[in-house]
């Protein structure tokens, strides 16, 4: 049973040597996911920097280093050496613990998300429940620190939080069911295995129903992050800077690391479970990469961090791009418009999958479609009324906002 | 280190609960349980049940606990009201009350006699063996209790529906 190898490892192993295995074990993963994390914040800081400025025809940082690169890293020097301050009135305790939360659910997710074939810490069977998991325990961190704060607009923001919280996790579990039902697996690895071949076998391009639920995943990940625009919890032309409005110096800053960490971690999910994960998408170049398990993780790493950052780069443009949506509309989309849809494709994929089963040039894979062309035409079917039936609902669902009909009223 | 492993999240269990019984400020509390789930979750995990451990981190400690701290916050009661300060005389009086309880449940354990559990098949917990389980042997019993949810979810809607026409 694979299952928290390592925890099981250590557990059931406590011989000679095992304490400086399992310091040395840990202690390397833990640097080295740490030093990833940190220049990642860094790198993407002055990449959001860089291209916020672009897209307002600007230039961005450009005094330190080429191109400013080492700007935040000059900022962060700032934020080491000013003062920590807790304002009065603040629950102590809580105001310390916050940022801690908040940081370690998302670096615990790093547990579970793989960079290449064998570069994971633990290789869950349910690695993607974990994920869920620990997504969650994030968002508690964030409301603790709003609340904490003693702030009105820091509660406002809290506030604002667990509001999206239970909006946004309804359609991305729903997206999570979808993922695994099609790939056949809730272990990350398995899901990016399950995408061999070429770059069609992807689970995006599996059926017609993956693209929509890759968006809608896509779009619940960015609440996620608190990006815009679903940024309601720290709203700064609203609420000062919402959550973290009394927080200075480091702690702000591991509020930063945090949400920036949280970028790639959603993003790295989206291209492991959607975009082939560690697989270039071309099969003869994977087969030939495959043959040296260094190459194989190092190409692998290389592919998967590079699909990661591209996303994150459409978070950032989508932010430059979109204005802020306000709560009762993110409500809307989420319970009211992404859950039907995901229902819809939860069903269609399952259907699918059933009738059409896996693509027959899956590498080394036995369980082929027994029918792929009857699959196919029934699943256009399916898609069809799928796609007639939904814009019917959605055109019915426009109608009737307010906004609709304001719009209406005045033209 | 089975052993220490089980008394760190035992200890931090009981120790968090007793927190969320005892504290003031509700969000103190809620964080509190919040806590005493995740450590609940680590016993689970202990077990080599990681599916429960992990529905306990989800759906109790995430989901469950957010919506209460969103309940909290929403009715914002105000935290340490002076007038409503626990009587010494009442923690007493429920104290007496309890021993009586507390000396029969604690006889009864002690004479049980229960027999000792066998050895759990190696795949108890996993993912695997529940989804077998849930949607081979028990499918019947699991459609019909999710119809139940299924009503419990209609209830809820028609309850919070103000108007009915």
């Amino acid at each position: 049973m694979e299952f928290f190898t390592f925890v099981g490892w250590l557990l059931d192993n406590p011989d000679a040597g095992f304490l400086p295995k399992f310091i040395g074990v840990a202690a390397a993963w833990a640097v080295g996911i740490t030093v990833f994390v940190s220049v990642a914040a860094l790198f993407f800081v002055w990449l959001e920097r860089k291209v916020s400025a672009h897209i307002q025809c600007r230039l961005g940082p450009m005094e330190v280093g080429p191109h400013g690169v080492l700007q935040t890293l000059a900022d962060g020097l700032k934020l080491l050496a000013k003062e920590d301050i807790i304002p009065e009135g603040a629950d102590r305790f809580l105001f310390a613990l916050a940022p801690i939360l908040a940081f370690a659910g998302t670096f615990v997710s790093f547990a579970v998300l793989p960079f290449g074939p064998d570069l994971v810490i633990a290789d869950l069977d349910l690695g993607i429940f974990f994920l869920a998991a620990v997504g969650s325990l994030e968002a508690i961190g964030v409301i603790a620190a709003g609340w904490a704060s003693n702030n009105k607009w820091s509660l406002f923001g809290s506030v604002r939080a667990a509001t999206q919280v239970v909006s946004y996790e309804i359609p991305m579990g729903i997206a999570f069911v979808t993922v695994a039902v099609v790939a056949g697996t809730l272990s990350l690895n398995g899901m990016v295995e399950s995408q061999n071949g070429m770059f069609w076998n992807w689970l995006v391009f599996r059926n017609p129903f993956m693209p929509i639920v890759f968006i809608s995943y896509y779009i619940a990940s960015l609440a996620e992050c608190k990006r815009a625009p679903f940024d309601l919890p720290e709203a700064e032309s609203e609420l000062v800077s919402g959550f973290h409005t009394e927080y200075s110096g480091m702690r702000f800053g591991i509020f930063f690391i945090a949400e920036y960490a949280a970028m790639y971690v959603v993003s790295a999910l989206a291209v492991v479970m959607f975009l082939g994960g560690w697989y270039t998408g071309i099969a003869p170049v994977d087969a030939w990469v495959a043959k040296s398990a260094l190459l194989a993780n190092l190409v692998g790493a290389i592919v998967l961090i590079t699909k990661s950052f591209a996303l994150v780069f459409l978070q950032m443009w989508l932010r430059w791009t979109l204005p802020r949506i306000r709560l009762d509309q993110m409500m809307y989309l989420c319970l009211k418009v992404m859950v039907p849809i995901g229902m819809v494709c939860l069903i269609g994929a399952a259907l699918w999958q059933g009738i059409a089963g896996v693509p027959a040039d899956l590498m080394g894979d036995s369980q082929r479609p027994a029918f792929p062309v009857v699959g196919s035409i029934s699943g256009l079917v399916c898609f069809l009324v799928a796609t007639v039936g939904g814009w019917i609902w959605v055109r019915g669902a426009i109608r009737g906002t307010k906004s609709y009909q304001l719009a209406n009223y005045k033209s | 280190m089975h052993q220490v492993f089980f008394w760190i999240f035992a200890s931090v269990a009981v120790g968090a609960g007793l927190l969320a019984i005892t504290r003031k400020a509700a969000l103190h509390c809620a964080l509190s349980l919040v806590v005493s789930f995740v450590a609940l979750a680590g016993l689970y995990f202990q077990l080599k049940a990681p599916f429960p451990g992990i529905l306990q981190v989800m759906l109790y400690a995430g989901a469950i606990m957010v919506l209460v701290i969103f309940v909290i916050m929403f009715l914002n009661a105000p935290e340490e009201d002076p007038s409503e300060k626990i009587s010494k005389p009442g923690v007493i009086a429920s104290v007496f009350l309890l021993i009586p309880f507390a000396a029969l449940l604690i006889g009864v354990i002690l004479h049980s006699n229960l027999p000792v559990p066998a050895a759990v098949a190696p795949d108890f917990g996993t993912v695997a063996s529940i989804g077998t389980r849930l949607f081979g042997t028990w499918t019947w019993v699991f459609e019909v209790l999710s119809l139940l949810l299924l009503a419990a979810l209609v209830a809820a809607v028609l309850l919070a529906k103000k108007r009915l026409d």
